[in-house]
């Protein structure tokens, strides 16, 4: 644990920070342009292609894990931008698929 | 056959299951750091008292040549016996014997001695160090899980149960332990997880080592699984004796009542606590300062060290203590700390052990991690766990009492029957700084000088909120006590509350916020 200042209400309090508090998840807002793989697994289908317009809820490709295939949809109205991805690729978590404008 | 020639064959037959393998079994374990069932139980219990049943139960799978294979005590070895004087009913998994899989006969040992527990009102220690289901029994293996749980469910709250982890503990076999009250750990030894690294690595490619993903450590300092690190597994049978001392045998009794001792630390709260309020110091030096012989049982040390839980005694009884720690985050709650807090109050309260809390704590957490991870709810275990508990309730306000935090540290308002605070005590609504700022944010812009006029109105405010006086004018606090009158003000309180009696509406039970 480190020995440091926490300030609360503007008072500063000396106190130790566990490693925890430390090594906690920062926030990023939530981007719904960028379409990421939330499981790592196999893309299966790609149904949109570069410059289709898609309306929110429209599929744009299937993404295989855990013996589930898994139909990821538009969450927004937008335009293809770019397809990172080819089908039967292997994907790690968090890696961006595909790109809405 | 005559008398003595069965008498010679029930000792071979009891033999055979015992000492047979007892030798390659101890080699089997030592080559993983690790002591038998046997030699556990013997190590936990007082000497000479274990008492062994269902010795000569065996299971009845013909599948998948399960019929050729003996397996002794089918993996499991379960019996009553004492420690320090203290009935228990222990059960002790045995992992020389394949792997010390659950099969069906294997659980319906452990669910009878759970029943024995139950019904005869002693608490339940299960020793786990098991592959986890065994294979060849199928959905029968699932069945003997799910009736684990659901007697570790009806067990909850009428004895205490303890579950010890000397051994792998995987798979839907963690969850009995975690149905549990205290759950004890060792160094190297210990492995939980539901799913392992092998799983982890095939389905997301991700690689963690088995230490690293569910060791002892891992449940200690990030998962708040287990509540007790021991570095060895007789350090671990200490820990347990000591625990088993501070508990009753079942909720309708209470903890055995020690020769009182007087604190022997020679440290005056006084000097504990720093005449700053942003300095820290450590709560368990006003713990020892005020405890029976200094003495303090800390419960999950490791994990939310933000707060502090554990036992003492005063006037040789047990207590729950409870108390914010300002060397560790300021000594805020937060999602942890508040989970932390509250089972261990529905723990005491569930056994007749009063609670003690001790208070000074800037607030709740802040934070975007903090709110999406739910403080909201967490944080309202504990004013459900404080509200719910019928237990006697003392309460020393040290220092600062904060807004949410002052409600939710068992103050009057939660039920606490005597709440106590130091002359330096500040109760109020916001630390000074930031209710001034808030208070007076016109005149301090608008002040020629404003560093000057913000200085005069914290001081301001001090003088006026940042005292007990507030809340004991309004009858809120009891008593405000001088800081060597703390032991005496908690010892005759809870002689005062000895026989306290709530009485609550009647229900089929309430619905924390889990």
């Amino acid at each position: 644990m480190e020995k440091t200042i926490l300030k609360l209400d503007d008072t500063p309090y000396e106190t130790l920070i566990p490693k925890k508090f430390i090594n906690r998840k920062k926030y990023t807002p939530q981007n719904n342009n960028l379409i990421f793989a939330f499981i790592p697994g196999t893309i299966r289908n790609i149904y949109v292609k570069i410059g289709e317009k898609v309306k929110k809820g429209d599929k744009l490709l299937v993404l295989e894990a855990m013996k589930m295939k898994n139909i990821i949809n538009s969450p927004i109205n937008g335009v293809i931008k770019s397809i990172n991805v080819k089908e039967n690729q292997s994907v790690a978590k968090n890696d961006l698929l595909i790109e809405i404008q | 056959m005559n008398i003595i020639s069965r008498l010679f064959d029930y000792f071979a037959k009891k033999s055979k299951i015992i000492d047979e393998n007892a030798q390659i079994a101890k080699q089997k374990q030592a080559k993983m750091g690790k002591l038998t069932a046997r030699e556990r139980i013997e190590a936990i219990l007082d000497k000479g008292s274990f008492h062994e049943y269902d010795l000569f139960v065996e299971h009845k799978v013909e599948d998948f040549g399960m019929d050729k294979k003996f397996l002794p005590g089918d993996g499991v070895i379960t019996g009553t016996g004492m420690i320090h004087g203290h009935p228990v009913c222990i059960f002790a998994q045995d992992f020389t014997v394949a792997g010390g899989s659950l099969g069906l006969a294997h659980a319906r040992k452990i669910t009878k001695i759970m029943d024995h527990a139950i019904k005869l009102g002693v608490p339940l220690i299960g020793i786990n160090d098991s592959g986890g289901a065994r294979i060849q029994e199928g959905v029968n293996s699932l069945a003997g899980y799910g009736e684990i749980f659901y007697r570790n469910t009806l067990a909850s709250g009428v004895i205490p149960q303890i579950s010890v982890i000397l051994g792998p503990c995987a798979g839907g076999a963690v969850y009995s332990p975690a149905l549990t009250d205290f759950v004890f750990v060792v160094d190297k030894i210990s492995k939980m997880f539901i799913t392992g690294p092998e799983v982890i690595k095939t389905v997301l490619g991700e690689e963690i080592s088995m230490e690293d993903l569910g060791g002892a450590k891992v449940h200690s300092e990030i998962t708040g699984n287990a509540h007790f690190f021991a570095e060895s597994e007789y350090e671990c049978f200490e820990m347990i004796k000591k625990l088993v001392s501070y508990i009753p045998w079942y909720n309708g009794k209470k903890a055995e009542k020690f020769p009182p001792k007087p604190p022997k630390n020679e440290l005056k709260i006084v000097d504990i606590i720093p005449k700053e309020p942003t300095q820290p110091y450590d709560v368990r030096d006003i713990i020892k300062s005020i405890a029976d012989d200094s003495d303090f049982f800390e419960v999950q040390e490791h994990w939310a060290a933000n707060i502090v839980i554990g036992f003492s005694r005063f006037d040789g009884e047990t207590v729950g203590i409870i108390g914010n720690q300002p060397m560790v985050l300021a000594g805020v709650l937060d999602v942890d700390s508040s989970d932390k807090a509250a089972r261990f109050i529905r723990f005491c309260d569930s056994f007749n052990i009063p609670l003690l809390t001790l208070v000074d704590l800037p607030g709740y957490l802040p934070g975007i991690d903090q709110e999406h991870a739910g403080v909201i709810r967490h944080g309202a275990k504990v004013l459900y766990a404080y509200s719910e508990a019928t237990v006697p309730k003392i309460t020393v306000i040290l220092r600062k009492a904060y807004g949410g935090g002052y409600i939710a540290m068992c103050s009057k308002h939660l039920g606490a029957d005597f709440v106590f605070a130091l002359p330096f005590a500040e109760i109020a609504v916001m630390g000074p700084e930031g209710a001034a700022n808030i208070i007076f944010k016109k005149e301090i812009s608008e002040a020629e000088n404003p560093e000057e006029m913000r200085k005069q109105k914290v001081e301001e405010y001090i003088q006026k909120f940042a005292n007990p006086y507030k809340a004991a004018s309004a009858g809120y606090i009891d008593a405000v006590i001088a800081p060597d009158e703390v032991r005496d003000y908690v010892l005759h309180s809870l002689f005062i509350a000895k026989n306290k009696v709530e009485v609550r509406p009647s229900k089929k039970h309430g619905i924390p916020p889990f």
